[in-house]
C-alpha cells in the first residue's frame, strides 16, 4: 500500500515538474456565487453532524435561504461587473463571465431563495427534514452555475453530472414511499444512459474541432467550411440528445411524467425549475455561439423537436387525472416554448428563452408547492377532485393556485404573457411563422387543463364542502391566524401570508400550509403579478442577456 | 418646488393603500380624516406647486417629470410622468380643493353607514385616478387615469349594491363609458400609428405632419370619448341613473370632476382642434344641442338630485359648446365655477336629504329655509350662481361661453340663451319647491333611516353637523367670488386667460367685441337671468303642481332612454341570442367540439406510449437519436 502510495505522489510529482500539468490560475471572484453555494453546503453538513440534536428543517431551510441570498448578492455584483467593465472569460477560460451566464446565476440564486422555503413545510409533515434536502440543492444549483457559465464542453459535462446526481437522490428521498424509490431509479438509469450519450457527443465533436473549449470550436469552424463533416454533425447530434434530456423535450422526455409524479413534491418542483434552468442554460450556449455556422443544419432538428414537444406536451396533458401528472407534461409544454427562442438563434430569441425561464420557475416552484400542500400527509392524494370546492375551503391557497395556473396559460397581467409573448415574437421576427402559430395553438389548449383545474377549484357542484365555519368551531378559527402589524407596510406582507397559512386540520378537507410555504408562494406570486403588470425590469435584464464566445 | 409635483398624485394613493389595508382597523371616523388629510395635504402641495409655476415667466410654465417607462414594445414607448403647466395645475387645484371639502362633508354624510371606511377609500382611489387623468404627459397614462376615474365611479355608484337600482345604474354608467371608451382607444391607436409618440408635447409637435382626414378622425374619436365621460348627446341618460350613488359621489364625481374629463381633454388637445375646424363645429353643436335638452329635461324632474343632474348634462353641454367654439379659456372658467357652484348644490341636497330622512321627492318638502338656515341661503347662493345672476361666478362664466358662441355663429348663441333662461327657471323651481311656500310633510310620519330600520322620532329638519356645514359655506363663497378671476372688462382683469394663454394661446378663438358690446351681451345675459329667476318665482312661489309645465315628455328626458333601450339594447340582445343559441352552439360549439374531441382522443392515444417500464423509456430515447443522426448524416451526404 505504501509502495503505490509513494509511487502515486513522485508520479504526481514528476508530471508537476515536467510541466505536464499546469495548474490554471483561478479568479475565485469569478466563481464566487458558486464557492458560496458549495461553502454554505459544508457549513450546513458540518452544522448538521456536530449538532447534539437534530435540528428543526426549518433551520436549515432558512440557512439555505441565507447562502442563496448571498449567493445572489454576489451574483448581482458579478452582473454589475459585467454590464460595466464586459465580459470575461476565467480559470483557463473555461469559465465565462457574461451577461447571459451571469443571468442564469441570478436565476439560480433566486431558486435557490424561494425553493427552501417552498420544501420546508413537506418534509416537516413527512418526516423526512435534516439537512441532507437542503445540501442536495445547493450541491445541484453549483452545477446548475457551472453549466451556465461552462466555457468548455468538459466542464459542461462535469457541471451536468453535478446538477444531475444529487436530482437523482432528491428523487428518492421520501424513502418511505415506494413511488418515490421507483422515480429515482427510472431517473438514474435514463439520466446516465443520456449522460453516456453527450460525453460520446463531446468525444466527437473534440475528435472533429481538436479542441472542447467552445470559442475555440468556434473559431475553428469559421475558419474551416467543415458543413458536411459527418464526425462533427454527428457529434451535434448526440450533444443536442443529451440537453434535450435535460430539459425533458419530446421525444426524450419519457422519464418526466413518471419522474415527476414519483418524487417528493417539492423535489418535483425543484427539478423543474434547475434542470430546465441548467440544461437551456447550456443548450442555449452551445448551439448559439458555438455552432453558428451549422444553423443550416441544427435549426430544422430543433424545428421538429419544439413541433413535438409542444404538441405532446399539452395534448397528453388533456387527458390526465393526477395533478403531478398533468403538471409534468404541461412542463414538457414549457419547455416547448423556450425551444422557440433557441429556434430563432437570435438575441431577442435567447432573451425570450431567458425571460421565459425566468417566470417559469417561479410558476413551476409555487405550484408543486400547492400541489405538496393538497396531497396532504403521505403526498399521495394528487387527483383532480381533491381540487374540487378547494376555494370554497381555503380561498386564499385557491387563489394562489389560480394564479400561477393562470400565469402558465399565459394569461394577461401575469408574467406568463409576456414570457409567451417574448417567444412567440422572437420566432416570428425569425420567420418560423408556423412553428409561432403550432405555439400559440398548445397554448389554446395548454389553457384548457390550467382551466379546468381553476375551474374545479372554484366549483362545489353536487357535493358538501365543509366551510370555514365548520372548520372554526374545530378550534382554530383562521381571523386568529392574522399576524399583528406594526404598520401598513408591515400588513402589506404580513396580511397575503397570514391568509394562507393554515396549521391544523380539524377536517380531514382542510389541509395544512405552514408559514415557511406561504412566504414562498406569496414570493411566487408576487414576482408573477408584479411584473406580468409591470415586466420592463424583468425585460430589460433579460435583454442583458448577450452571448459571447 | 416644482419637482414636488409628483407628490400630488401620491398623497391620495398613498390614502389609498393605506386604507385598503387598514381601513377597517382604522374605523369611523379615523378612516374619514385620513382620507381627508391626505388629499388636503395633496392639495396644499398643489398651491405650492401652482404658486412656484407662477413666479416662472410664461413661456417657461411648462414641466415635464418623467418618472418610468411603464411598458415598451419595438419603438413604442409609453412612459410614467407627470407634465406640469397652467392647464393641469389649474385642474389638479380645483380637483383637490373641491375633493377636500367634499371628504370633509363625507365624514358627516356617511357617519351611520356600515362601509364608512370602504367609501373613503375609493374616494381617495378616486382622487388618485382623476390627478393622474389631469397631471399625466401622455395619451395612455391619461387614459389610465380616464378608465380609472370610471371604474371608481362605478364602485361608487353602486356603492349601496343591495339596493337594485344602485347596482343597475352602475352598470349602466359602465357600459355607456365603454361605448365612449372605445372611441379613446381606436383614437389612441390613430394618434401613434400617425406621430409614432403618445406624449402630449412630441404629438402636437408632429401635427403637421398628419393629414387633415387623420386630425378630423382623432379629434371626433377623443371627442366619442369625452361624450361618454361627460354624459353628452346620445350618452347622456348613465347620469341621471348615477344619482342613485351617494350624494357626496355626486357632487365630487357626477358633478364637479370626472364629468369635466372629457371637457378636459377637448381643452388638451387644442392643437388639434385648431387644425380641425369640422370637428371642433360638431362639439360646438352638439354641446349646444345637448345644454338645451339637459336644461328642458331638468325642468319637469321631481327628485331633488335628478333636477341636479340633468342641469350638470346641460351645464356640460355649455362647456363643450366653448372648447368646439374654440374658447378654451371659457370652457375651463366654466368648468371652476360650475365645480363650485354644483358641487354646493349637491352638498346643499344632500344635506336637504339628510334632513328629509331620505326623501329625495321636492313635492313633499317645502318651507325649509326657516329651518336650515345655512342650507337654505347657500342653495341661494348656488342658485343665483347658476343662474347667472349678477355678480356671482355663473354670470361671469356663462357669459365668456355665449359671447364666444356668439362669435361663431348667431344660432348657438340663441339655443344658449334659451337654455340660460331655463337654468334660471329649473333651478328657481327647485329652490322654491324646497325652501319656500308651505311644509308638505308632516313631522309625525314614521320614520327610518334609509335602511328599512326604524328610529322612532319624529321628522325635525335641521342643518347638520360642522362638518357638512363648513364645506357649504366655502363652497358658497367660492361661488359667488369665483367669477372675479376672469372679468371680461378690461385686459388687466383677464386674469385666467392670461394664466392658460401659453397652454391654449395659439389656439384660441380671436372675438373682438368693443367695450361698448361686452356691456350689451353682459346686460342681456343678466336681464335673461333674471327673468328666469322671475318666472320661477311667479309661478312656484304659491303652488306646488302645475301639471302643464312639467310634461311627460321632459320628465322623460325626451325618451332619449327608452328610445336607445328600444333601438340598440333589445337589438343587441335579439342578436345576442341569435349568435348564442344558433351561431354559438350550433356551428362554434360544433368545431371546437369537434377539434377537442379529436386533441383528446390522439392525447389517449399517445398517453399509451408511457408504458412506466424504463427499457421502453430507453428505448424511446434511442428511436429519437437513431432518427436525429440519421437526418445529421443525411445532411452530410447532401
Amino acid at each position: 500500500m505504501t509502495g503505490s502510495t509513494a509511487i502515486l505522489a513522485s508520479m504526481a510529482a514528476h508530471l508537476l515538474a515536467a510541466g505536464g500539468i499546469a495548474m490554471p490560475r483561478i479568479d475565485y471572484t469569478a466563481i464566487l456565487p458558486e464557492l458560496i453555494l458549495l461553502g454554505g453546503m459544508l457549513v450546513l453538513v458540518l452544522v448538521s453532524s456536530l449538532s447534539p440534536r437534530p435540528l428543526p428543517t426549518e433551520a436549515y431551510a432558512t440557512a439555505t435561504v441565507g447562502i442563496g441570498i448571498a449567493s445572489l448578492v454576489a451574483s448581482l455584483v458579478l452582473w454589475r461587473d459585467v454590464s460595466d467593465h464586459g465580459p470575461f472569460t476565467a480559470v483557463a477560460r473555461a469559465v465565462n463571465v457574461d451577461g447571459f451566464g451571469v443571468l442564469f446565476l441570478v436565476l439560480v440564486s433566486c431558486i435557490l431563495v424561494v425553493a427552501p422555503l417552498l420544501a420546508a413545510g413537506h418534509l416537516r409533515r413527512e418526516g423526512v427534514g435534516g439537512c441532507e434536502y437542503y445540501v442536495l440543492a445547493l450541491i445541484s444549483g453549483s452545477g446548475a452555475m457551472f453549466m451556465a457559465t461552462a466555457n468548455d464542453l468538459v466542464l459542461i459535462f462535469l457541471a451536468l453530472e453535478i446538477l444531475s446526481i444529487p436530482l437523482y437522490i432528491l428523487a428518492g428521498f421520501d424513502h418511505l414511499r415506494e413511488s418515490s424509490g421507483e422515480a429515482a431509479m427510472k431517473y438514474f438509469v435514463l439520466g446516465a444512459f443520456s449522460s453516456a450519450i453527450f460525453v460520446y457527443g463531446i468525444a466527437l465533436t473534440y475528435g472533429a474541432t481538436g479542441s472542447t473549449n467552445l470559442a475555440q470550436i468556434a473559431a475553428f469552424l469559421a475558419r474551416n467550411v467543415v458543413t458536411s463533416d459527418g464526425v462533427l454533425l454527428g457529434g451535434l447530434a448526440l450533444l443536442l440528445v443529451g440537453f434535450a434530456f435535460k430539459v425533458a423535450a419530446v421525444p426524450f422526455h419519457m422519464w418526466t411524467p413518471d419522474v415527476y409524479q414519483g418524487s417528493p413534491t417539492p423535489a418535483t418542483g425543484f427539478m423543474a425549475s434547475m434542470a430546465k434552468a441548467g440544461g437551456f442554460a447550456a443548450l442555449l450556449r452551445v448551439f448559439v455561439t458555438t455552432f453558428p455556422t451549422l444553423r443550416g443544419t441544427w435549426q430544422p432538428a430543433i424545428w421538429v423537436i419544439a413541433v413535438l414537444t409542444l404538441v405532446l406536451g399539452a395534448v397528453v396533458a388533456l387527458v390526465q387525472s393526477d395533478v403531478k401528472r398533468m403538471l409534468a407534461y404541461s412542463s414538457i409544454n414549457h419547455a416547448g416554448f423556450v425551444l422557440l427562442g433557441l429556434q430563432a438563434a437570435t438575441a431577442r430569441g435567447v432573451a425570450g428563452s431567458v425571460f421565459y425561464l425566468f417566470t417559469y420557475s417561479f410558476l413551476v416552484l409555487g405550484s408543486f408547492a400547492v400541489v405538496s400542500a393538497v396531497g396532504g400527509k403521505g403526498d399521495e392524494r394528487h387527483g383532480l377532485e381533491r381540487y374540487r370546492g378547494l376555494g370554497r375551503r381555503q380561498p386564499a391557497l385557491a387563489v394562489t393556485f389560480a394564479v400561477l395556473l393562470l400565469a402558465q396559460a399565459g394569461a394577461p397581467f401575469t408574467t406568463g404573457f409576456f414570457a409567451k409573448f417574448y417567444v412567440v415574437e422572437a420566432a416570428v421576427s425569425a420567420h418560423s411563422y408556423a412553428l409561432a402559430a403550432v405555439a400559440m395553438g398548445t397554448a389554446a389548449v395548454a389553457a384548457f387543463f390550467y382551466l379546468r383545474l381553476v375551474f374545479l377549484m372554484f366549483s362545489d357542484v353536487g357535493r358538501t364542502i365543509p366551510t370555514h365555519e365548520g372548520a372554526a368551531t374545530g378550534g382554530t378559527p383562521t381571523d386568529t391566524l392574522e399576524m399583528p402589524s406594526a404598520g401598513g407596510v408591515a400588513t402589506l406582507v404580513a396580511a397575503p401570508v397570514a391568509a394562507l397559512v393554515e396549521v391544523a386540520e380539524p377536517d380531514p378537507a382542510i389541509v395544512a400550509v405552514s408559514p415557511w410555504v406561504a412566504a414562498g408562494l406569496v414570493l411566487c406570486v408576487a414576482t408573477t403579478l408584479v411584473f406580468g403588470v409591470w415586466p420592463q425590469p424583468l425585460v430589460d435584464f433579460a435583454h442583458q442577456a448577450t452571448l459571447i464566445i | 418646488m416644482i419637482h414636488a409635483a409628483f407628490l400630488i398624485p401620491i398623497l391620495p394613493l398613498a390614502g389609498f393603500a393605506v386604507l385598503f389595508s387598514l381601513g377597517r382597523r382604522l374605523g369611523n371616523p379615523l378612516a374619514g380624516w385620513l382620507a381627508t388629510a391626505m388629499v388636503a395635504a395633496s392639495f396644499v402641495v398643489t398651491v405650492i406647486v401652482f404658486v412656484a409655476l407662477f413666479q416662472q415667466a410664461p413661456a417657461h410654465r411648462e414641466f415635464t417629470q418623467s418618472w418610468f417607462t411603464w411598458f415598451g414594445a419595438g419603438r413604442l414607448r409609453v412612459g410614467a410622468g407627470i407634465l406640469v403647466d397652467p392647464l393641469s395645475m389649474t385642474m389638479a387645484a380645483f380637483i383637490t380643493g373641491v375633493s377636500s371639502l367634499i371628504h370633509l362633508y363625507s365624514i358627516g354624510y356617511m357617519k351611520h353607514d356600515e362601509q364608512f371606511p370602504k367609501f373613503f377609500t375609493y374616494l381617495n382611489l378616486f382622487v388618485f385616478a382623476m390627478l393622474m387623468l389631469v397631471l399625466a404627459d401622455n395619451f395612455v397614462l391619461s387614459f389610465f387615469g380616464w378608465e380609472g376615474v370610471g371604474v371608481c365611479s362605478y364602485f361608487l355608484i353602486a356603492f349601496w349594491f343591495e339596493r337594485d337600482e344602485a347596482a343597475s345604474a352602475g352598470k349602466k354608467a359602465m357600459i355607456f363609458n365603454r361605448i365612449g371608451d372605445a372611441g379613446f382607444l381606436v383614437a389612441l391607436f390613430l394618434i401613434f400609428e400617425r406621430t409614432g409618440s403618445f406624449e402630449y408635447t412630441t404629438v402636437f409637435s408632429r401635427l403637421g405632419h398628419v393629414g387633415t382626414p387623420s386630425l378630423v378622425a382623432i379629434a371626433l374619436l377623443l371627442f366619442l370619448g369625452a361624450v361618454g365621460k361627460s354624459a353628452q348627446i346620445p350618452l347622456f341618460p348613465w347620469l341621471a341613473d348615477a344619482m342613485a350613488g351617494p350624494t357626496p359621489v355626486s357632487a365630487l364625481i357626477h358633478a364637479a370632476t370626472m364629468v369635466t374629463a372629457g371637457v378636459y381633454l377637448m381643452c388638451r388637445i387644442n392643437p388639434i382642434l385648431h387644425l380641425t375646424p369640422d370637428a371642433a363645429h360638431v362639439i360646438a353643436w352638439v354641446g349646444a344641442v345637448t345644454a338645451f335638452v339637459g336644461a328642458t329635461s331638468a325642468c319637469a324632474q321631481n327628485d331633488i338630485k335628478k333636477v341636479l343632474a340633468y342641469s350638470t348634462v346641460s351645464q356640460l353641454g355649455y362647456m363643450f359648446l366653448a372648447a368646439g367654439s374654440g374658447a378654451y379659456v371659457a370652457a375651463i372658467f366654466l368648468m371652476l365655477t360650475h365645480a363650485f357652484y354644483k358641487a354646493l348644490l349637491f352638498l346643499g341636497s344632500g344635506s336637504v336629504i339628510h334632513a328629509m330622512d331620505e326623501d329625495q321627492d321636492i313635492k313633499n318638502m317645502g318651507g325649509l329655509a326657516r329651518l336650515m338656515p345655512i342650507t337654505g341661503v347657500t342653495f341661494l347662493i348656488g342658485w343665483f350662481s347658476i343662474a347667472g345672476v349678477p355678480p356671482f361666478s355663473g354670470f361671469w362664466s356663462k357669459g365668456d361661453v355665449l359671447q364666444n358662441a356668439w362669435a361663431v355663429t348667431p344660432a348657438l348663441w340663441v339655443i344658449g340663451a334659451v337654455s340660460a333662461l331655463l337654468t334660471a327657471y329649473y333651478m328657481g323651481r327647485e329652490y322654491f319647491l324646497v325652501f319656500l311656500g308651505e311644509r308638505r310633510w308632516t313631522e309625525a310620519r314614521p320614520v327610518a333611516d334609509g335602511h328599512g330600520k326604524e328610529l322612532g322620532h319624529g321628522l325635525h329638519p335641521h342643518d347638520p353637523s360642522w362638518h357638512m356645514s363648513l364645506p357649504l359655506v366655502v363652497l358658497a363663497t367660492l361661488a359667488a367670488l369665483g367669477g372675479f378671476i376672469d372679468l371680461p372688462f378690461h385686459p388687466n382683469l383677464v386674469f385666467l386667460e392670461r394664466w392658460l394663454d401659453p397652454v391654449v394661446g395659439p389656439s384660441l378663438l380671436q372675438t373682438h367685441f368693443s367695450v361698448g358690446q361686452e356691456w350689451l351681451f353682459s346686460v342681456v345675459d343678466a336681464v335673461i337671468a333674471v327673468t328666469g329667476v322671475l318666472v320661477a318665482a311667479s309661478v312656484w312661489r304659491a303652488s306646488s303642481s302645475r301639471p302643464a309645465l312639467e310634461p311627460r315628455f321632459l320628465f322623460m328626458a325626451w325618451f332619449v332612454d327608452r328610445g336607445e333601450d328600444r333601438l340598440v339594447a333589445r337589438t343587441s340582445t335579439a342578436l345576442a341570442n341569435f349568435t348564442a343559441t344558433v351561431v354559438e352552439s350550433r356551428i362554434v360549439d360544433g368545431a371546437v367540439n369537434g377539434v377537442a374531441d379529436l386533441t383528446r382522443w390522439s392525447g389517449e392515444r399517445l398517453r399509451r406510449i408511457q408504458s412506466g417500464y424504463v427499457r421502453n423509456y430507453a428505448l424511446g430515447l434511442v428511436a429519437g437519436l437513431v432518427v436525429l443522426v440519421a437526418y445529421v448524416l443525411v445532411r452530410v451526404g447532401s
